[in-house]
Order: C-alpha cells, then sequence, then structure tokens
C-alpha cells in the first residue's frame, strides 16, 4: 500500500462515477422503451400523401399571387399598424401599472402568506392561457376591434411583468430589508429606500422587453378580431388579397425588427 | 436603560434558541457577547428590536416592552436602535449618502424620503458623521463600489444618524481582515464613548472581544454562562462556554492591557444631530 503507483487491487478500491439511475436495468430499460415509442410513433403516423401532394401546386399558386407586394392600400396598412403600435404600448404602460401592487404581494418575503398565495394564484391563473385564448373572451365579451386587443395583452403582460418584480424581490439580500427595518421605517418607505433601487432597473428592462412582445403580440391577437394589423391581415387572407398580405407581412416583420432593435438598445444602456 | 427579562425564543422548527436570558445596560459601555455559532447571539441581538419576535419575555427599553408593543410602537422604538450588521447591509444602489440618510428613514415623512429631501440638520449631521468615520468626500459614492471596511464605517455611521440610545452590533468584524477588524472595533468604542451609547456587540473572536469590551456576556446553547469583565475571562470560562480546547493562547494577559478601552467614559454627550442644529 505504501507503492507509489497507482494500482487497483482488491486492497485498493477502483472509482466509478456515480450515475443518475444507478440500476443499469432500469437505465438500459428506459433507453429500450424510448427506441420502441420512436418506432411504434414512425409506423402509426398516418401521413396524406395525395393531400399533401395537392397542397404544393396551390403553393405555388399562393405564392406567386404575392409577388409583387401590393402596397397600393398602404392607408388601410397604416392604420392598422398605428392601431397595434398604440395597442402594445397601452398594454405595456397598463401592464407596467398593474405589475407593481400584484409583484409586490406575490414576493414571499414581504407579505403575510394568504396575500402571497393569492398574488401567486393569480399571476399563474392568468398565464395558464395564451393570449389568443384570452382575446377570444375578450372579443366574445366586448366585441371586435382593439378593446379586446388591447385588454389582451394588458392581462399577459401584467403577469408577465409581476411575476419578475416577486421574484426579483423574492431574490434581494434579507440583510438590506433588516437593515432599514431596523431603522424603523414603515412599509411605504421600505419600498422606495429599499425595494425600489433594487428592482427598477430589471423592471424597467423586463417592462421595455414586454413592450417589444407585446408589438409580436399585438399583431397575432388581431386575426381573431381584436383589432390592429393582425385584423387587417386576416381579412386580406379570407378575401385573397395575397399581394397585400405580403405588403403586411413585410411591415410587420420591419416593425418587430425596430421592436427588438431599440428594446435591446435601451436594456444594454439600463444595464 | 434596557432590560432583558427571561427572554425566550423557539423557532418554529422547534429549535431552542434562547431560554430565560436576562441581563441589564444601564451604562454607556461595549458589552460584547461571545459564544459558539449557534448559541443564539444574533437571535438575541435581533429579539431586542425585534427583527425576530421572542417567543416571551420582556425587553424593557426605559419603560417601553419592546417585546410586546403595537407595530406603530415597534416603529417608534426601534429608532432609538441603531443596528450594525456582519455583512454591512448596506442598500447596493444607492449612494453613501443616501445610506446615510436612511438612518433618519423614522423621523422623515414619505415623500421627503422619496424625493431625498431631508432635513438640512440631518444632512449637515451625516457630513459631520462621515467625517467623523473617515469617509469625507464619499458622500456621492455609490454603496457597492466600496471596499468591506469603508462599508462597515458607512454601516456604523447610518446607525448612528438615528442618534440611537442603544447600539445593537451583530458581528461587524466578521467579514473583514485582523487589521480592518481592529480598526473598525477602535472607532466603535470610540463613538460609544463620544456620544455615551451603549452598544451591544456579537463577536465571535475572544481576543477581539476582550480588547475591546467592558463586560462580557457568555452565551452557550441558548443560555447566558457567563457574565463579568474580560479580566474574569479564564481557560475555564471559556471552556464553560465553548467546550474543551486548549485556550491558553487565546486569552490575552491582563498585564498587556492598553488603554483602547480606557476609562474616558464621558457623559451622553448631545451626539451629532442636536450638534448640527446648535452650529
Amino acid at each position: 500500500m505504501t507503492s507509489s503507483e497507482i494500482t487497483t487491487t482488491a486492497d485498493t478500491p477502483g472509482w466509478n462515477r456515480i450515475r443518475m439511475i444507478e440500476n443499469p436495468n432500469v437505465r438500459y430499460g428506459l433507453v429500450v422503451i424510448a427506441l420502441i415509442y420512436i418506432l411504434w410513433s414512425a409506423g402509426t403516423l398516418e401521413m396524406n400523401w395525395t393531400r399533401l401532394l395537392n397542397g404544393i401546386p396551390r403553393a405555388v399558386n399562393m405564392f406567386s399571387r404575392m409577388f409583387p407586394p401590393d402596397f397600393g392600400r398602404w392607408n388601410l396598412l397604416v392604420k392598422g399598424m398605428l392601431e397595434s403600435i398604440q395597442m402594445a404600448l397601452a398594454a405595456s404602460l397598463f401592464g407596467m401599472l398593474l405589475a407593481i401592487p400584484l409583484g409586490i404581494c406575490g414576493a414571499s418575503n414581504l407579505v403575510p402568506k394568504p396575500v402571497y398565495l393569492a398574488a401567486r394564484a393569480l399571476i399563474v391563473l392568468s398565464r395558464t392561457f395564451h393570449e389568443i385564448i384570452i382575446a377570444i373572451f375578450f372579443v366574445k365579451i366586448f366585441g371586435f376591434g382593439p378593446l379586446a386587443g388591447v385588454l389582451t395583452l394588458i392581462v399577459a403582460s401584467t403577469s408577465f411583468i409581476s411575476k419578475m418584480i416577486a421574484e426579483d424581490i423574492e431574490n434581494m439580500t434579507p440583510g438590506q430589508l433588516e437593515a432599514i427595518r431596523a431603522t424603523g421605517a414603515s412599509f411605504p418607505k421600505l419600498l422606495i429606500y429599499c425595494i425600489t433601487p433594487n428592482t427598477l432597473p430589471r423592471f424597467l428592462g423586463v417592462s421595455i422587453y414586454r413592450l417589444d412582445a407585446n408589438i409580436r403580440h399585438s399583431t397575432v391577437v388581431g386575426i381573431v378580431g381584436a383589432g390592429g394589423i393582425g385584423q387587417v391581415l386576416a381579412a386580406s387572407f379570407s378575401r385573397y388579397d395575397y399581394d397585400f398580405s405580403l405588403a403586411i407581412l413585410i411591415t410587420i416583420v420591419t416593425l418587430v425588427f425596430a421592436g427588438e432593435f431599440i428594446s435591446s438598445w435601451v436594456r444594454n444602456y439600463l444595464r | 436603560m434596557l432590560q432583558v427579562i427571561d427572554l425566550e425564543k423557539v423557532y418554529s422548527t422547534g429549535t431552542k434558541a434562547l431560554s430565560s436570558v436576562s441581563f441589564a445596560v444601564d451604562e454607556p459601555q461595549v458589552i460584547a457577547i461571545i459564544g459558539p455559532s449557534g448559541a443564539g447571539k444574533s437571535t438575541l441581538i435581533r429579539c431586542i428590536n425585534r427583527l425576530v419576535a421572542p417567543t416571551s419575555g420582556k425587553v424593557m427599553l426605559d419603560s417601553i416592552d419592546v417585546a410586546s408593543v403595537s407595530r406603530r410602537e415597534l416603529r417608534k422604538v426601534r429608532r432609538r436602535m441603531g443596528m450594525i450588521f456582519q455583512e454591512y447591509n448596506l442598500v447596493d444602489r444607492l449612494t453613501v449618502m443616501e445610506n446615510l440618510l436612511s438612518g433618519r428613514l423614522g423621523y422623515v415623512s414619505f415623500w421627503r424620503a422619496y424625493r431625498r429631501k431631508f432635513p438640512p440638520r440631518d444632512v449637515a449631521a451625516a457630513f459631520k458623521l462621515l467625517e467623523r468615520v473617515g469617509l469625507e468626500g464619499y458622500q456621492n459614492t455609490r454603496a457597492d463600489a466600496l471596499s468591506g471596511g469603508q462599508r462597515q464605517r458607512v454601516g456604523i455611521a447610518r446607525a448612528l444618524m438615528q442618534a440611537p440610545d442603544l447600539l445593537l452590533v451583530d458581528e461587524p468584524t466578521a467579514s473583514l481582515d485582523p487589521k480592518t477588524s481592529r480598526q473598525i472595533m477602535r472607532l466603535l468604542v470610540e463613538l460609544v464613548n463620544e456620544q455615551g451609547t451603549p452598544a451591544l456587540v456579537n463577536i465571535h473572536d475572544v481576543a477581539l472581544a476582550q480588547s475591546f469590551s467592558d463586560k462580557i456576556i457568555g452565551l452557550k446553547e441558548g443560555a447566558i454562562v457567563f457574565q463579568g469583565t474580560s479580566k474574569e475571562i479564564t481557560e475555564d470560562v471559556l471552556t464553560e462556554i465553548y467546550g474543551e480546547e486548549d485556550w491558553s493562547l487565546t486569552i490575552r494577559k491582563v498585564d498587556e492591557e492598553d488603554e483602547d478601552t480606557g476609562s474616558k467614559k464621558g457623559k451622553k454627550d448631545n451626539g451629532y444631530i442636536q450638534e448640527a442644529v446648535a452650529g
């Protein structure tokens, strides 16, 4: 045992890495099950080849009718676009404002347990449904148009931003909160003097990211009738005005790019 | 001044952190609380300003029982107790001046705090304290740009901004190097003497405790097992507090006593806040 050479004998046990799944039967068994599943699902996949083939000439037809893009009805385009931008801006602003109280209530280190649970339940609930589903609800309730779209985006923005705020507050070192509490500061003063400086940069960053996301989403919710450029797009498709559709798509891409560019610039500045 | 009577703390996990702790602080002096990790030192300090709610017992600050006052009264009584932390606990994204002024949060209105418009005498006091702790000119530096020793100086100044009747100090030197530790302890002792504010100091470094304190409380498993002066710390006492170990090198020889803790105790003067008004 005093030998300087590394040997593996009965006295000096070798070393094996610890596996996530210790039992080799289970480990390889899972691999076999995965393989069987892939083969089985490939076998049951019903590809309707004739339908797929029929689709190709239709696609060619559609794309050829898209060119050249028709910007002739630019007034309709601009109107829809502005509506989308307005929807995004309004939704982001209201989302930010509503997210502050909800986010604070969702931070377990600040509020009593029942408040925390209620706020978190609200956040989770509003994140459960996709924007489209919420938009369909609001269109049913408030009718077609941008109001339904704005409300949809407000719900989505609020839940998203408030979740970020809550998590940012929970990640704060408890010491700072303790120190400010120890000075005899009340809860509102704790908010402005300790929590705000710690969470403001990220709050603004997330909000701007959300504004960018809202511009994208505002084009989507329009498709179910909730106003904005999406509604114009859906209408153009249903009227087979494919050249106009392409013009709209190009405009959307430009807008989203611009939004992305501006938001990343601002977020860099905040950091 | 401060009287702790039969203080008990049982955490919701069932851990008994403090059991019938009683002691009194009645003159401006530095009282060190020593004891092994988990002995309840931090809990004791935090029970005094109720950052941790005691299970039973009384914490009498003059005639107010901190353990049982309403939340509103609690905020008022917390203003009278300055707290200093191991991790400094400054608000990192705020400037040194804003951190100092946070010591006045209990006294100013919400809007003043929001706009950072503190009364001129508070600002004057802050500048004076900044100079006193050796950070002149740092008022606009962000707290996270300071070194550990500098941060602790800001922490001390913030606590003193409250013009407190009592200082609660939780392991002030545990995150600092030995030299900075001594500087910070010396500053603390000087300020206690200048302002006539007693300080309760949690400290795990026995030698530091002996050098810089007037009185030592030994805590073991949540109970007080020793109360006395630093000269009364013997190997037996340390064994009682911490358990069996060779203590011969830890104990500070009495004849080496220097004038660090000197007897130059003054009457409690008016403190920086009032001084600035007069000036």
